[in-house]
């Protein structure tokens, strides 16, 4: 492997390249899913191949080929360049990467069990079990859970010097239970919604989640809330749990702190963001309780590694301190635009496409309450639990969120169930109306597996440290 | 008819020596075989420049084996010997590890009608080609003192699909799409164009399209939100149909009782009707599915009513029935789905949707659509490039975006006119839909 990274380096240089750089990516995935009592799917999915980026006359071209062989090297390198030409006849301002990079080490994710190595039958067996106890509450329609293993072995060589291997982990599982009636369809899911909690680190991820222990709650949640009372229109007080604070940090902190989206790099797609470069150092984002930090080195997140994918190492940075907003997440290109050093978040979602700035481990920092507190200090409010859909603006402002189970609080009480619930706000007037964020006792890394943006479109999987949180003069119960 | 080699990719006969050889090979009482081959590319345009360029070349080798009751299935990427070798052991050992369970039946042999698919134009497109596209649009929005961005790929590809029991499908297809916005200082504009062959691609009148929304899109000013009458263009119309398909139009989502659909049963306006057709040569044909059935025309809406959903092997055996060519590749639990979708067209020009309309809304597009609720078929989303006041059978002023929280069969149930032409939609992942504007009397925008 290293041969053919050093000579796909070689040949880009010799035809013209001022920088290249070679990803070789070897992927392996294992799933699983158990629905109504019976092993519905099971699949493994190998994919391996290469990808080189060249920059010539200060513009960028992409090639990649599931084809490893000289042969192809020497063909790919060739498209790669021919492209980047171009791209050169089209360009805007010459690309500039700001100091070399020439990273060199290794890295593999902890962990203590390797997914890969526990028989299926171990697998099966514990979904089998949350799906009995899915199943055992009546009322139940539809039972699933799901289990998603990964393994990445890759390699990033760049022509200033750059070396590195990577091998990463990734467990991840999830059970789901859903109820119908004639007008109504309501799901429950653990621990969280969309398929599956994921982490980076062995099967001991899995193990802990304690599936079977939850089927039974989540059945019963899902029954019941076919028969709760809509949750009410109005403006109140909002408590979301710490699953839904790490969606909401994804969707408003996340997405519009990326630096290529500032820059319109984006914009055609994903879109923009209204964190505009003035606003640096300027913007109240939110209270001075909410402290935002990227951070590639946070255990078990998805967004933990030992390099980017431009071979700048794993760090921490800060997005918002007590509510100011005072970085982004940026490459090597954007990063040079400010006058900044990237903050390695460059990646790509596999050897055929490019990296591109994608969130790592997002956290909102814990605060000093709890969630009892919070709710023992609310007088008229919705607590509201797990994702059921979300949707936001393309400049990241103007958003909605739905959540499957909500509770009414009433005068510092928990109260009744409440379905369909929905909120909507603007972000920075959200954030700001912050005030109280539970502790560490609380706060949890959750897994994103489906962050999609790019084109051809990419799906990464970036992780969120977050704690139930509290919000002031929230908008709910938006349904027509 | 050009070599599949001047695409990059694999002779046919060639794959189907693959692929026999690997069904032989096979100890397992049933086999699937499905080979996806592509090569594709794609220019991607910011601030009136190319700032990222790619190309990629890859296949996809998925084996479905069925053996004492039991199944696995298994994927490579690579088509080889040893890669034949190593991912039908590989599905062998997930059959054998595990203790039986629900098989997916595969079909048996039936033939299914070509349909062309394929352009050698875009097949051989250029990096040089498509740059100059590009450049085209990028200059013409600096020349209004405007900013481009957008994505415009060309893209070749094959699938086979083949098992035990006799069947053998191919079919080629190629694939050429642009997507432009245009910024000005205060607002924006959106267009995009999608066919088989490129050529049929028009830079110039998209640039026209796209610069021409970007200028009457400037300086937006709120209005209140409410119910509007509203006229929607293609794109947005293209997209709502997407959510229904996805939330249903599947025999699945019907028998999990999680579909909007009571079929037999008025559920829109009768000037609605939508069906899927896989081998209509004016959408994205494609003459079979992904577990080898040939595909069936199917009236999901006819005249309002709801007439049909579309079937995979699974959900057809469990009803007893033919699927109707809607599978999706294995495994799959998600149910079939409907992705060549054909909404009706009406009888009046699309300028002229808004002639009768007193106050309402003109939508471009939609943005970040997410369904709220599935059975009573509420989605929520955003306006998005060109979002317009009408007043008295004109349009006045551009607007500040929208949010929207609309149930679909209700906003349908109002259509009160649809535009005589249709436009193609290629989906982002799967399929296409061709639909024309229409006009609606209520639409509920909620901030």
């Amino acid at each position: 492997m290293k041969d053919l990274a050093e000579a796909a380096l070689n040949a880009a240089q010799v035809k013209g390249a001022g920088y290249a750089d070679v990803r070789l990516d070897e992927h392996v995935q294992q799933d699983i899913i158990v629905k109504n009592g019976q092993l519905a799917a099971v699949s493994d999915d190998a994919s391996e191949g290469f990808g080189v980026r060249v920059l010539v006359d200060g513009a960028w071209g992409f090639a990649g080929s599931a084809r490893l062989n000289k042969d192809e090297i020497d063909e790919v390198v060739d498209r790669a360049i021919r492209i980047a030409r171009a791209s050169a006849r089209v360009r805007s301002t010459p690309v500039n990467l700001g100091s070399p990079v020439s990273s060199r080490g290794s890295y593999r994710t902890p962990l203590e069990r390797d997914p890969f190595s526990v028989p299926l039958s171990e697998k099966v067996d514990l979904l089998l079990r949350a799906d009995a106890a899915m199943g055992a509450v009546k009322g139940v329609g539809i039972r699933e859970g799901s289990m998603e293993f990964l393994r990445q072995r890759k390699i990033f060589a760049s022509t200033e010097g750059a070396f590195i291997e990577q091998e990463l982990f990734e467990s991840g599982a999830g059970i789901e239970a859903t109820a119908t009636s004639p007008d109504e369809v309501q799901n429950r899911s653990y621990p969280n919604s969309f398929g599956r909690h994921q982490g980076s680190g062995g099967y001991e991820y899995v193990t802990a989640m304690q599936l079977d222990r939850h089927g039974q709650r989540i059945g019963e949640e899902a029954v019941a809330l076919l028969t709760a009372p809509q949750c009410p229109s109005g403006v109140k007080t909002l408590i979301l749990d710490a699953s839904q604070t790490a969606l909401q940090i994804h969707e408003s902190c996340g997405h519009p702190t990326e630096l290529d989206r500032v820059f319109g790099m984006e914009a055609a797609y994903a879109g923009t963001s209204f964190m505009t470069p003035e606003k640096l150092n300027h913007l109240q984002y939110g209270s001075p309780k909410v402290t935002i930090t990227a951070d590639a080195l946070t255990p078990t997140g998805l967004g933990t590694f030992g390099w980017d994918d431009e071979g700048v190492p794993a760090q921490q940075s800060f997005l918002i301190k007590a509510g100011l907003f005072v970085g982004y997440l940026t490459s090597r290109e954007t990063a040079s635009v400010l006058g900044q050093q990237s903050n390695g978040t460059m990646r790509a979602d596999g050897w055929n496409r490019i990296p591109l700035i994608r969130m790592t481990n997002v956290n909102l920092q814990p605060g000093d309450s709890s969630l009892d507190a919070m709710i023992a200090d609310t007088k008229d409010g919705v607590y509201m639990e797990t994702n059921r859909s979300w949707s936001i603006d393309d400049k990241r402002l103007n958003f909605q969120f739905g959540t499957q189970l909500a509770y009414e609080i009433v005068n510092g009480k928990r109260g009744r169930l409440l379905k369909n619930a929905t909120y909507a706000g603007i972000t920075p007037e959200f954030w700001n109306s912050c005030d109280a964020i539970a502790g560490r006792s609380e706060w949890k890394v959750w897994g994103l597996a489906n962050c999609g943006k790019g084109q051809p479109p990419q799906t990464a999987h970036v992780a969120h440290g977050a704690a139930p949180a509290r919000f002031q003069h929230v908008k709910v119960g938006i349904l027509k | 008819m050009k070599s599949m080699k001047a695409a990059r990719l694999t002779e046919e006969a060639e794959v189907k020596d693959f692929i026999d050889r690997l069904l032989q090979a096979s100890p397992a009482t049933q086999t699937e075989v499905m080979v996806t081959e592509w090569d594709s590319a794609l220019t991607r345009f910011a601030n009136n420049g190319i700032h990222q360029n790619v190309a990629e070349r890859d296949v996809s080798v998925r084996v479905r084996v069925v053996k004492d009751g039991k199944t696995g299935v298994a994927s490579i990427n690579q088509m080889n010997e040893k890669a034949a070798a190593d991912v039908l052991k590989r599905a062998i050992a997930i059959a054998d590890l595990q203790s039986k369970g629900e098989v997916v039946p595969m079909p048996g042999p039936a033939k299914s009608r070509p349909v062309e698919a394929w352009s050698d134009a875009t097949a051989e497109a250029t990096p040089e080609e498509r740059a100059d596209f590009v450049a085209t649009i990028c200059s013409k929005a600096k020349r209004a003192g405007l900013n481009a961005f957008g994505a415009y790929s060309t893209g070749a590809e094959q699938l086979a699909i083949a098992n035990s029991l006799g069947v053998y499908h191919h079919h080629r297809s190629t694939e050429a799409t642009i997507n432009s916005v245009v910024m000005g200082e205060s607002g924006s504009g959106y267009a995009d164009r999608g066919a088989i062959d490129v050529r049929e691609l028009d830079k110039v009148e998209i640039a026209d399209e796209v610069i021409d929304k970007t200028q009457r899109n400037q300086n937006a000013q709120p209005v209140e939100a409410g119910v509007y009458e509203v006229v929607l263009e293609e794109y947005a119309v293209a997209e709502m149909l997407e959510f229904m398909s996805y939330t249903g139009f599947s025999a699945l989502a019907v028998e999990e009782d999680r579909s909007f659909m009571r079929l037999g049963e008025r559920i829109t306006g009768d000037q609605v009707t939508i069906w899927d057709d896989g081998l209509d040569a004016s959408g994205l044909p494609t003459p079979f599915d992904f577990e080898g059935v040939p595909k069936q025309h199917v009236n999901l809406i006819k005249n309002g009513v709801a007439a049909g959903v579309v079937y995979d092997m699974m959900t057809a055996t469990t009803e007893g029935r033919q699927s109707t060519g809607h599978g999706l590749p294995a495994p799959n639990t998600e149910g079939p789905f409907a992705v060549n979708l054909f909404m009706q067209p009406g009888s009046v020009a699309k300028p002229d949707l808004i002639s009768g309309i007193k106050r309402g809304i003109w939508v471009t597009r939609f943005w970040y659509v997410r369904i709220v609720h599935p059975k009573l078929s509420i989605i929520t989303g955003m306006t998005r490039d060109g979002t317009f006041l009408i007043e008295n059978g004109k349009v006045t002023r551009p607007v500040k975006d929208l949010r929207f929280t609309q149930s679909m069969l209700e906003a349908l149930e109002g259509t009160l006119a649809a535009g005589k032409t249709t436009k193609l939609q290629i989906g982002e992942f799967i399929g296409a839909s061709r639909v024309p504007a229409v006009h609606l009397k209520a639409f509920t925008f909620t901030s």
